[in-house]
Order: structure tokens, then C-alpha cells, then sequence
């Protein structure tokens, strides 16, 4: 009796185990994995309904969170949004399948600007989703009015200024302040933005991502950087806040949707990019988040106030100061790790 | 005789305002009516409303409570069985598996979280399969299991040496002495390890984080997520639902144990009766 | 009489041995799980501290460590801290706790497991609501006019800024609050545990002897209580030491502690599971290190843990 026990607890052991491998492969689905707050919701249910392809909807906080859990393995996405240098990033590591553009005739309505850019020269792997500028968000009743990055290194913003929680972010801020590029592998210029975010650090209220919503939306912080879409949003909630790009310049991003290399259902994959694409939904996205389509016909049929517009399509000038990032080598990548642990120690 | 220390009992009184203080903010503004989480606006009871239309919210809830489920019953049978095994050992034996059995309690969360999820990934990428429910219940049970195995050995040692002997003397098959003799003496270490095994899963945030990948999420990690954010007040709805049921289980809970408790000392004067 | 009984009758007739040797193979299906999901694991940890990534040996991993010595030194000081705040809070609280009648002790050490029942992550969360610049402790000072008061102090002043708040989040000290708020029932518990277990009729013996309360107290209490504030502080140390969540959410990303780190390298920016794991294993040894230190002044660890 004891021995059947036993096999019985065996055998309950090796099922739990294996319940592991066989993963519920349900008809048809899509795992589609996005930045936090960075969708219209309703677009998912109504594609699931066009479709009868269900989507598994992830998100994530940032392009280099994305990056490990991709590296990491262990999970199957097949939709991933990054940003421009993380697109090209991916491209360089062979993490990225060729997309079959036949499947995705809504790529013609994608602004001309916006094809062949430098991450993607030959626009064999992504499609773009939003595109946008980085900017100071700012309450004018605290701080008064702001045009330059200094601004988040004045002493006496001290206690209210939040900043970028990624290395990136935080270091192209600091390189744009003293007029580098943001893209230098120079050691020099990278030690001079170094000890400028050190400086900073003292009179920093934190580091964060998306909870910068909350805190300027309450008015816990008063200033810090973070993109134009989302200003929108937090404008909404508080209208003390402003918005600025600063006259140094700024960066100027576009995530796109790729797929992941082996990717289970590439087929469902390349339906909801095609979806994601299309005018309607394309309107009805940058209505909701913010950011600004980069489908062409958007602009045009957009129903949006001047201010708002204003905001989502920024004028040429400001818009010519501005840089987008490239992918780093990775000295420079390893650079960055180290000197962000140092920062934050 | 007895002092009344009366400092001490306001100093715990102070503690317990402490342990509560955040608590009872959680609770209170489940009932503001604007999302807001320090300025009360107004009573309603809209987020609870909102709550069950939530579906991330809801099926990570049934995640959870799934997970902690199984793995809380699945490691009350092995971690039974276990202990039964581990008092008939030798103590040179014994005692180095127990250790082991004590390294998921002592080490930490992270380190744990980390190490299986290593393990996972690895054997993953040879035999195809993915993190998922399978190997966050793998990690759950992995770590309740040492907790019923504590709380079930010292019920063990209480227990008569000769009761084995003496059952299978009355004619009990193996399974019968387990079923029959063992088990039921045992029971309060078994009811009290799955429920420290329970609570243990519902908590946990870190383990699970690090091995549940990406088509699952439980309601800890839903709330991780969203404290990167903004917390919504659904959640403080949900917690406030989850702590009034605990609540109201715990007192069933302790009226019953303090029967059971009376019951047992009767039944332990009857079975001593027999064997004598 | 079925034939199962009689043939195992049979077998406890053979002898005790082999009843012994049926009973403990009870264990070896959990024997198997530890070595697959206990023991495996955390041999890959140490696998991956001593590879680097093209897969050969390595000892850069570690050589690189004396970078992180700061995060070392903080995270091991906090926590220290609040061990410490956790000893002082707790063992004053424990000790009233089992002076009480049993009845009411059961009510007083639900009521400190209840908290356990809300996730961490959000009684974490409502503190941020408590110590925000614009949370309530703030908002609650400056209605009743502290502010105001402080401010008219310095009048005359002119250097002086007026403050509208006292900054309470976002430092040390809130991390370390948040340590002791997470981790106090774990140091709480344990001791009761043990205080309770003293022989009444021993401190009885001593005060007949002629001992006063501070005596029972030193000679008795405190001697034989000594196993649960051991175990205690290791169940609150090891958490504490090993946190990221609790330092994420009370410093708003400016304090970096051990567990930031290691989480760091497996799921954040920099994406390096070595050293990941190199870290992890310089943090079990010292773990364990500390923990033997401490087994040697006490014992009955076990039953501390089981509450």
C-alpha cells in the first residue's frame, strides 16, 4: 500500500513538472509585449473580436527592462515595442524576425519621414507605433517658467525635481545640458555628465518612471523630465503643468512594433501590427495615450484642440534640436551600468 | 502578586497603532471617492463596483488564490508524508536533511526566486517549455513545503513511539496505521503547516516575480506592477474584501480550535485507556 | 482476516528494522524534490558566479565587487538598524504580550498576524501615503499649525526659508521604517513563543528566594527568552538585508540596496546574470556566517521558526 503511495506522490510530482511544458495552447493568440499605460485598451478587445485572435497583453517599465527578460528566455512574446537604439540593439543581437510586409498593408499610410530611419536602414524589421519628444513637465506655480535643462539642476528646485530612472535617459539629459551629443562614446564628455547627475543627486526628490504620474499629478513633485504624450495626460489631471522642450534640445524617439525572432504565432503577430496601423485605430491610440501617430492620415482627421495639437506635432524648429538615440557600443553600454550603480550607492 | 505594568501595555498599545496605522489608510480610502491617496473627497462605494469589472484585477486574483491552493494542499501531503519519513530515519540521516529542508525558510526570498528561476530557464531551453503556471506552482510548493514539515515534526515527537507498533499489532495494514493512527494525532501540525503554507503563497511577491514569466501574474505582482505607477483604488477595494474575510475565518477559526482543543485532551485520555 | 493483514502482520513480526526502513522511504519522494528544486539551484548560483557568459571559468565576477562595496556596507548597515529597532520594539511588546491571560494572548498575537493578511506591497504603499511631502502626517502637522509655528520662531530671519513640510520620505530613515513596519511580527513572535514556554514555577522559585522583579527579570527572562530573539533576528535580518521592494517603494529609487542590485542584473537595466550571482553567493555566505555566529549563542531554533 505504502509503495502505491509513494508512486501516487511520484506521479504527482512528474505531472506538476510537466504541466510546466505543455503551456495551454489555445486556438489562436498573439503575446504582445508593450510599455506600461501605452495602449488604448479597448483596441485589444476589439481586435480580438475582428480576429478571434486572443491577445496576451504584457507590459513593461523600460526599453533595457525588455531587453533582459527577452535575454533572460523563458518567456515567448511574440509583439515587442522597443525604441529606436533598442530596435537597432535587437537587429545587431539576431533577436528580431524579418517581417512579411505583404501582411501588413497598412505600412503604406506610415509617414514617409519615418521609414528607412537609421535603426532599422533598410526597414526590414519594425514597423513604427508612436513617436514623440522627451520634455520638461513642470508646475509653473512652484518653479516659475522654465526653457532649459538647468532647471532640474537649480538648488532651488531642490526637494521637487524628479528624474529618468534609467541610465540612458538620466545620462542624455545631463550630455544635452552641457551640449554633447547624447549619443558620445567619448569618456571625457560621458566623466563631465557623471558628475553633473552627482551633483544632482542631492537635490533630487527621486528616480522614476511612471510613477512621475502620480507625483506631479499630486503635486508631491513639481518638475521633471518625461515625454510629451504623457504630459497630456497629467494636464488632464493638473492643470498647473506645463510643458516645455528645452532649448538645448532634446530627444525625439520612435517605438516601434517588431517581432521576435521564432516568434510561436508571427502570423497573428504581423495581423495586430497591420491592425495597430490602420487609421482608425491609429487615431483612436494617440487619442487616448498622447503620443503622436505615425500614420499620415492622423494628423489630418485628428480631432484634437490646438493645444493639444500643438503639443503631439511640435514645430520644426524645436523639433531640429532634437536627437534620437542610436544603439551604444558596448563598452560604452558597460560604462553606463557601472557609473549608474556608482550614482545610485 | 501580579503588577499591572502599565507602561508596557502602552507601549504595545503604541505598536499596534503602529502595525495598524497604514491599514487602516488602506481601508479608509477604498471609500474616497476620487483616486486620490491623501485627500478624502467624499464616500463611495464605486471602486468595489469597479473591481469585479476589472479583469486583470480579477484574473490575477484567481491566479493566486489557484496557485496557493494546490501548492499549499500539494505540500501538506508530501511535506506529511516527509515528515513521517524523516522521524523513522536515523538521526545522522535525519539531521542533514532537515537542514537542507530549513534552507528555502532561512535563505532569502530573492535568492530563492533567482536561483529557480535560473534552474527553470535552463532546463527550459533543453526540454522546450516556458516559465508559466507550471513553474511558479513548482516554486510555491517548493518553498511551503518546509513549513508544514515544521510544524507537522514537532507533532511527531509528541506522538507515543510504540503507537506504530501498537496499530499494527491490532491488525492494521501500513496505510491503515498512517490513516487511522497516525494521521488524525498529527492532524493540528498538518492544519497548521497548509495554512502558514496558505498565507505563505498568498504573500509571496518575490518568488514568484522571478518564475512566473510572462503568461501568468499574480495579484502580488499585478499590485508590484502597479506600484511602478499608480496605485489604483480597486486594489485598496480587493484588499479590504481579502482582509475582511481572513478576519472573519480567523475568529470561526479560533472558536473551533478552542473546541477542537477540549476534544483532543478527551480523546487523548480515551486512546491512552486502550493502549494501557 | 484479509490476506493484506496477515502478511503484514507478518512483517512486524520480522522486526523493528524493517518497519523502519518502510516508514522513512516516506521521505524520498520530498528527498528527490529538495535535490531537484533545493539543492540544484543553488548549485547553479554558484555555476553561474564562477562562468562568464561564452560559458568558461571565470573569476571576474568577483574581482569586479569591490565597486558594489558601498551598496554592501549600506544595505548591511540598514538592516543592521533595523534589527536592532525590531530587538528594542519587539521584545518589550512580546514580553507584555505573555504576561497577559491566555485567552487574551491568543486575541494580542492574532492581532499581529493580521496585518500579514494585506499584501506587503500595498501596507508598503500606504505608508508612502503616510510620509509623502504632501501625505498625511504632513498634511495633519500642518493643519494643527506646526509649520506656522516653526516658521514664526524664525521671523526675523532673513536667511531663513520657510519649510512647508518635514521630509520624511525618500530617506534612510523611511527604508529603514519600512523594514521594521514588514518585519516587527517576525521578531515579536519567536519571543513570545519562548517567553511563554518559561517554567512559571521558576521565576515563582527565584522571587521566593528573595529576588526582585529586575533580578526574575536579568537572571531568568531574559537568559531563557534568549533563543527567540536569536531566531527572531535572523528572520528579520535576512529579509531586511535582502529587500528591494521595501527601499524601491520608500526612496524613491535613490537609495540602491543589495536586492536592487541582484534584481538589477536579472531583470533590469543591466542585464548580467553572473554577476548577479556572484553577488547572490557574497550574500548567502555572509548570511550563513552570521547565522553560525549566532547559532552558537543559543538553540531551539526549529521550534522558534514553526511559531
Amino acid at each position: 500500500m505504502k509503495k502505491t503511495v509513494s508512486i501516487v506522490i511520484c506521479a504527482i510530482m512528474l505531472a506538476c513538472l510537466f504541466s510546466g511544458c505543455g503551456g495551454g495552447k489555445a486556438a489562436k493568440v498573439v503575446n504582445v509585449y508593450n510599455w506600461g499605460e501605452y495602449i488604448d485598451t479597448d483596441l485589444l478587445e476589439q481586435f480580438e473580436n475582428e480576429t478571434g485572435i486572443k491577445v496576451n497583453y504584457k507590459t513593461y517599465e523600460s526599453n533595457e527592462q525588455m531587453y533582459s527578460v527577452l535575454k533572460q528566455g523563458g518567456v515567448s512574446y511574440d509583439v515587442v515595442i522597443p525604441s529606436d537604439y533598442m530596435v537597432s540593439r535587437l537587429i545587431n543581437e539576431d533577436m528580431l524576425e524579418p517581417l512579411n510586409f505583404a501582411n501588413i498593408p497598412n505600412y503604406s499610410l506610415i509617414e514617409d519621414s519615418l521609414k528607412n530611419m537609421a535603426y532599422d536602414a533598410e526597414n526590414k524589421y519594425s514597423v513604427p507605433y508612436m513617436w514623440g519628444t522627451v520634455g520638461i513637465i513642470y508646475d509653473s506655480t512652484v518653479v516659475g517658467e522654465v526653457d532649459s535643462w538647468s532647471a532640474l539642476f537649480d538648488e532651488k528646485n531642490s526637494g521637487n525635481i524628479l528624474m529618468f530612472d534609467n541610465s540612458r535617459d538620466a545620462m542624455a539629459i545631463a550630455l544635452k545640458y552641457l551640449g554633447y551629443s547624447m549619443n558620445t562614446t567619448d569618456e571625457n564628455e560621458l566623466n563631465k555628465a557623471y558628475e553633473l547627475l552627482e551633483k544632482q543627486k542631492p537635490i533630487l526628490q527621486g528616480y522614476v518612471m511612471d510613477q512621475i504620474f502620480d507625483k506631479l499629478e499630486s503635486g508631491e513633485a513639481a518638475i521633471g523630465p518625461y515625454y510629451a504624450g504623457d504630459y497630456l495626460t497629467m494636464h488632464e489631471a493638473n492643470p498647473n503643468l506645463k510643458f516645455c522642450i528645452p532649448k538645448e534640445g532634446s530627444n525625439v524617439f520612435v517605438d516601434a512594433m517588431c517581432v521576435l525572432k521564432n516568434a510561436e504565432n508571427k502570423d497573428n503577430a504581423e495581423a495586430f501590427i497591420n491592425f495597430m496601423s490602420g487609421t482608425q485605430q491609429s487615431m483612436a491610440n494617440s487619442e487616448i495615450i498622447g503620443y503622436t501617430s505615425p500614420n499620415k492620415e492622423v494628423g489630418d482627421v485628428i480631432d484634437i484642440d490646438d493645444f493639444t495639437k500643438g503639443i503631439m506635432y511640435p514645430d520644426g524648429a524645436a523639433l531640429a534640436k532634437c536627437e534620437a538615440y542610436i544603439n551604444l557600443p558596448q563598452e560604452t553600454l558597460n560604462y553606463y551600468d557601472k557609473m549608474w550603480v556608482e550614482l545610485k550607492s | 502578586m501580579k503588577k499591572n505594568y502599565v507602561g508596557g501595555k502602552i507601549f504595545a498599545a503604541l505598536t499596534y497603532v503602529f502595525l495598524y496605522a497604514p491599514i487602516v489608510v488602506l481601508i479608509v480610502f477604498s471609500f474616497n471617492s476620487t483616486k486620490s491617496r491623501t485627500i478624502w473627497s467624499g464616500f463611495t462605494l464605486n471602486w468595489y463596483k469597479e473591481l469585479f469589472n476589472d479583469s486583470l484585477i480579477m484574473s490575477s486574483l484567481q491566479t493566486t488564490i489557484t496557485v496557493s491552493v494546490i501548492a499549499s494542499v500539494a505540500a501538506a501531503v508530501i511535506g506529511t508524508f516527509a515528515a513521517i519519513g524523516f522521524f523513522n530515519m536515523k538521526k545522522n540521516w535525519r539531521s542533514p536533511l532537515l537542514l537542507v529542508n530549513n534552507i528555502p525558510v532561512v535563505n532569502a526570498d530573492i535568492i530563492t526566486g533567482v536561483s529557480l528561476s535560473l534552474l527553470f530557464v535552463s532546463v527550459g531551453a533543453m526540454l522546450h517549455f516556458e516559465l508559466g503556471f507550471g513553474t511558479l506552482l513548482i516554486a510555491h510548493i517548493s518553498f511551503d513545503i518546509p513549513y508544514v514539515i515544521l510544524s507537522v515534526m514537532p507533532k511527531l515527537y509528541q506522538l507515543d513511539r510504540n503507537l506504530f507498533e501498537a496499530a499494527q499489532d491490532l491488525g492494521c495494514t501500513w496505510f491503515q496505521t498512517i490513516y487511522k493512527a497516525i494521521i488524525p494525532e498529527i492532524m493540528p501540525g498538518i492544519i497548521n503547516g497548509l495554512l502558514i503554507a496558505f498565507t505563505m503563497s498568498v504573500d509571496d511577491f518575490v518568488i514568484s516575480y522571478f518564475t512566473a514569466g510572462s503568461s501568468v501574474q499574480t495579484l502580488s505582482m499585478t499590485i508590484y506592477a502597479m506600484t511602478r505607477r499608480r496605485i489604483s483604488p480597486k486594489i485598496n477595494a480587493i484588499s479590504t474584501l481579502l482582509f475582511a474575510v481572513v478576519l472573519i475565518l480567523l475568529v470561526i477559526v479560533n472558536v473551533r480550535e478552542s473546541r477542537q482543543y477540549k476534544a483532543e485532551i478527551k480523546k487523548d485520555k480515551v486512546l491512552k485507556g486502550v493502549l494501557e | 482476516m484479509s490476506k493484506g493483514k496477515i502478511f503484514s502482520g507478518a512483517f512486524s513480526a520480522v522486526g523493528g528494522f524493517f518497519d523502519r526502513f518502510r516508514r522513512q522511504s516516506f521521505a524520498y519522494p520530498y528527498v528527490l524534490w529538495m535535490a531537484l528544486f533545493v539543492v540544484i539551484p543553488i548549485i547553479l548560483i554558484a555555476v553561474y558566479a564562477f562562468t562568464s557568459s561564452s560559458g568558461g571559468f571565470t573569476l571576474d565576477n568577483f574581482s569586479g565587487m569591490i565597486d558594489y562595496a558601498p551598496v554592501f556596507v549600506r544595505s548591511i548597515w540598514l538592516a543592521f538598524v533595523a534589527t536592532v529597532a525590531c530587538i528594542l520594539i519587539g521584545y518589550p511588546v512580546a514580553l507584555t504580550i505573555s504576561r497577559m491571560s491566555p485567552k487574551n494572548q491568543r486575541i494580542l498575537i492574532m492581532l499581529i498576524m493580521l496585518p500579514m493578511w494585506i499584501n506587503f506591497l500595498l501596507r508598503t504603499y500606504a505608508w508612502m501615503s503616510l510620509l509623502e511631502n504632501t501625505g498625511l502626517i504632513n498634511r495633519f502637522l500642518a493643519s494643527i499649525g506646526i509649520f506656522d509655528l516653526i516658521n514664526s520662531l524664525h521671523a526675523g530671519d532673513l536667511a531663513y526659508t520657510p519649510i512647508t513640510h518635514f521630509q520624511l520620505i525618500n530617506t534612510d530613515g523611511a527604508v529603514v521604517l519600512g523594514m521594521v513596519y514588514n518585519y516587527l511580527p517576525f521578531m515579536i513572535l519567536p519571543i513570545q513563543s519562548v517567553i511563554v514556554k518559561i517554567d512559571p514555577f521558576v521565576i515563582e522559585a527565584a522571587q521566593d528566594l528573595g529576588a526582585n522583579s529586575r533580578k526574575v527579570f536579568r537572571k531568568i527572562i531574559l537568559p531563557l527568552s534568549l533563543s527567540g530573539v536569536i531566531s527572531g533576528i535572523t528572520m528579520v535580518f535576512v529579509p531586511a538585508v535582502s529587500t528591494f521592494v521595501i527601499s524601491k517603494l520608500l526612496s524613491n529609487g535613490t537609495v540602491m540596496l543589495l536586492g536592487d542590485l541582484i534584481e538589477m542584473q536579472f531583470t533590469g537595466a543591466a542585464y548580467n546574470p553572473h554577476l548577479g550571482s556572484a553577488i547572490s553567493l557574497i550574500m548567502m555566505v555572509i548570511v550563513v556566517i552570521c547565522m553560525s555566529v549566532m547559532n552558537k549563542f543559543g538553540e531551539g531554533e526549529e521550534q522558534a521558526v514553526v511559531i
